[in-house]
């Protein structure tokens, strides 16, 4: 993002173009015996080529599950109980186990928060990138190991070759995330999901990693959904951004209009809470109360009980009736009372 | 990797020594003795002073000890006091049988304990897993001496005029006299030729002699299945747990994430893990049933070490009772290493370096 033209340039080509992944309504609900969790409520996101989208929340908000809908992954005694996911135009809700297993590692891939025990402890991990080609290529094997070579150089590990002969636990974190990621793009994939790829590395690793996937982006056009309960990470490397809280998405924004403007109160908490540099405050903002829990849900809006601007408005129908995401601006869409209609004193309200 | 295997060796010494120790001391504490069990009760003061003096019974114990560990450390294990031959050879006439019965046993036991627990785990809570469940732990509580006469009335009685009659005791059909493969290909008879013709059911196969070869299957198939019971449970269960654990993993995730087939997730990427526990139970198991499993060979009547065991330690045949011992202990000791050994094959984070 050094060169802000070009980045202004293909945002404005992104804009054009269509979502490559389309995300509506999704629901995962996870059937447990303490009731009906409902992890994912009512989700919509889309991405589109090339574009970074940033997925944030608290943990338990519902981010990973919303990553394992898409890719059809979600296992008991979870279910995606509505909602669709299309991805270059077909249903991936609809499809077969065999037609999903070809989209997975081939057009849509993933990386994990834990790169070290996210791969297989017994196999090389060269042998590991390898397995992307065997799954979806029909090259042979001589050439399968080279291309994976070729990949892990491509992600900047050093002497490639015989790094390609390491095992997961002669690789430190940094390295085994590089892996991953040369695992996960091994064979171009269309959307890329990182779910906390950087929370488990240290700073200085965290922004190799986050230059790596932002360069493997422009190289390869690949899209990238980032999941993070860190705003850091976000403002670094996010196009757009969507925050999530309770299964919910409340606030979706451009990520410079996010941070410059939030509106949902939830937001507006959370940057509030991140120190800035410079900046002399007395504390940090808090947001009052906890994660509303996923089974017993409050009725009508979810952060209602935490809302500072609720009181601050004198608000009753938070506490009744549930808002949608509503579209305040171009491309922003916030899910709160306060922006029913559009009224500028809604603005500031912390 | 050749000097962990003879660290780990040498570190076997002292254990084997206080073995024997303990065996040697154990065995004369038992009261009884081995010159009335084996001339009679009416054995006269004179044979019995004549018979100890020619076993060396007659000198104080800790001087037997002394001659004893002299003659092991020279791979002497003493003559048996009953059969009146060296205990090495009577080891190397037992041990066939016992490896055979252990080996067949420990091929059902894994063969169908692994996909049991693969099949359990992968369709975890499902009624096919309760089932078979609910069998590993009948399996795990079913004492073997009574499975061993269950089968034995099943397959020999009940079934007797069926082609599923099995018969229910001893080795080979009575009066059958196997000619040694060595002979019939006019090989040398040397001791690891010899040791392996004494396994009926290889030597068969050797001789090309199919009528031998299948007498000797049918006899072992009773005894197998009855040993395998226990060691196909556990093995069963620990899969299961195992596989169970590994599948929540992270790599597992990755393996599906990756759009690999699930057979390959569970059998390449999530198996190959699982079994690292479960092979430490299958060498725990070799080195039990080694040792010689004495309730099945006794009700089967079958002279491998177990019951060759059992019954020196009625007869007080000390030298016997110690040299066998000892021969169990370094099995294990032998069988830990090997499995130790594996390991360092399996998981690359063991690897010694």
């Amino acid at each position: 993002m050094t060169d802000t033209s070009v980045s202004t340039d293909s945002t404005q080509r992104r804009d054009q173009q269509e979502p490559i992944l389309n995300v509506t309504g999704l629901k995962t609900y996870f059937f447990t015996r303490a009731g009906e969790v409902r992890a994912v409520d009512g989700v919509d996101l889309s991405l589109k080529p090339g574009e970074i989208v940033g997925l944030v929340g608290e943990s338990g908000s519902g981010k990973s599950v919303t990553s394992m809908s898409i890719l059809q992954l979600v296992s008991d005694p979870g279910k995606i109980v509505a909602g669709e996911v299309m991805f270059d135009g077909q249903r991936l809700d609809k499809m077969s186990k065999r037609q999903m297993r070809n989209i997975r590692g081939d057009r849509i891939s993933m990386i994990f928060q834990q790169p070290n025990a996210s791969l297989n402890p017994v196999f090389r991990a060269g042998e590991q990138i390898a397995e992307v080609y065997a799954a979806h290529t029909a090259l042979k094997k001589a050439v399968r190991n080279e291309r994976a070579v070729e990949m892990l150089e491509k992600v900047g590990i050093p002497d490639p070759a015989s790094r390609a002969k390491a095992y997961p636990h002669e690789l430190s974190g940094g390295m085994a995330q590089r892996v991953m990621i040369a695992m996960a793009l091994a064979s171009k994939p269309d959307v890329l999901i990182a779910d906390e790829p950087t929370t488990a590395l240290d700073v200085t690793i965290q922004a190799q990693i986050l230059d790596l996937m932002v360069s493997m982006r422009d190289e390869l056009g690949t899209a990238i959904l980032l999941i993070t309960h860190d705003l850091g990470v976000v403002a670094e490397t996010a196009d757009r951004v969507a925050v999530m809280y309770a299964g919910q998405i409340v606030e979706e924004s451009p990520t410079n209009e996010l941070f410059a403007d939030p509106q949902h109160p939830y937001t507006q908490g959370l940057i509030g809470s991140i120190p800035m540099p410079g900046e002399r405050r007395e504390r940090l903002t808090v947001i009052p109360g906890r994660v509303p829990n996923l089974v017993d849900m409050p009725p009508g809006c979810r952060f209602a009980p935490r809302c500072e601007a609720r009181i601050a408005h004198n608000l009753t129908k938070c506490t009744e009736v549930e808002p949608d995401l509503l579209q305040i601006s171009p491309g922003r869409k916030v899910r709160c009372w306060l922006f029913e209609e559009p009224d500028p004193t809604a603005d500031g309200a912390s | 990797m050749g000097r962990f295997i003879a660290r780990r060796l040498l570190s076997a010494v002292p254990v084997l020594l206080g073995i024997l120790l303990l065996v040697f001391s154990i065995a004369r504490l038992i009261p009884g003795d081995p010159c009335l069990l084996a001339l009679g009760e009416r054995a006269t003061e004179e044979l019995c002073d004549a018979y100890n003096e020619r076993f060396g019974l007659d000198e104080p114990i800790v001087t037997q000890l002394g001659i004893y560990l002299g003659d092991v450390a020279q791979g002497d294990l003493g003559d048996s006091l009953r059969f009146s031959k060296p205990v090495t050879t009577l080891l190397k006439e037992r041990l066939p049988t016992t490896v055979e019965l252990t080996l067949a046993a420990l091929f059902i036991a894994v063969l169908i304990g692994i996909p049991l627990g693969v099949m359990s785990a992968y369709r975890h809570n499902s009624k096919l897993d309760v089932v078979t469940m609910v069998f590993a732990n009948t399996g795990v509580s079913m004492p073997v001496f009574w499975l061993g006469l269950m089968l034995q009335y099943l397959f020999a009685v009940v079934l007797q005029d069926t082609p599923l009659f099995l018969p229910p005791s001893g080795r080979l059909k009575a009066g059958m006299i196997p000619e040694p493969f060595y002979e019939k290909w006019g090989l040398p008879e040397i001791g690891i030729f010899e040791f392996i013709s004494n396994m009926e059911i290889l030597n068969g196969m050797l001789t090309l002699n199919w009528e031998v070869f299948w007498s000797a299957t049918s006899h072992m198939i009773l005894p197998a299945l009855a040993l395998a019971t226990i060691p196909m449970a556990i093995i069963a269960r620990m899969t299961r747990s195992s596989l169970l654990d590994v599948l929540g993993l992270d790599y597992v995730r990755t393996a599906r994430a990756k759009g690999l087939k699930e057979n390959v997730v569970i059998l390449r990427h999530a198996l190959r893990n699982a079994l690292l526990p479960v092979i430490t139970v299958i060498g725990l198991s070799l080195g039990a049933l080694l040792g010689g499993a004495i309730l099945t060979e006794t009700i089967f009547n079958l002279s491998g070490v177990g019951k060759t065991l059992f019954d020196a330690i009625e007869a007080r045949d000390y030298p016997v009772v110690q040299g066998f011992t000892l021969f169990i202990a370094f099995v294990f000791v032998l069988v830990n290493l090997l499995v130790d050994v594996l390991y360092t094959y399996l998981d690359p984070r063991v690897r010694v370096s």
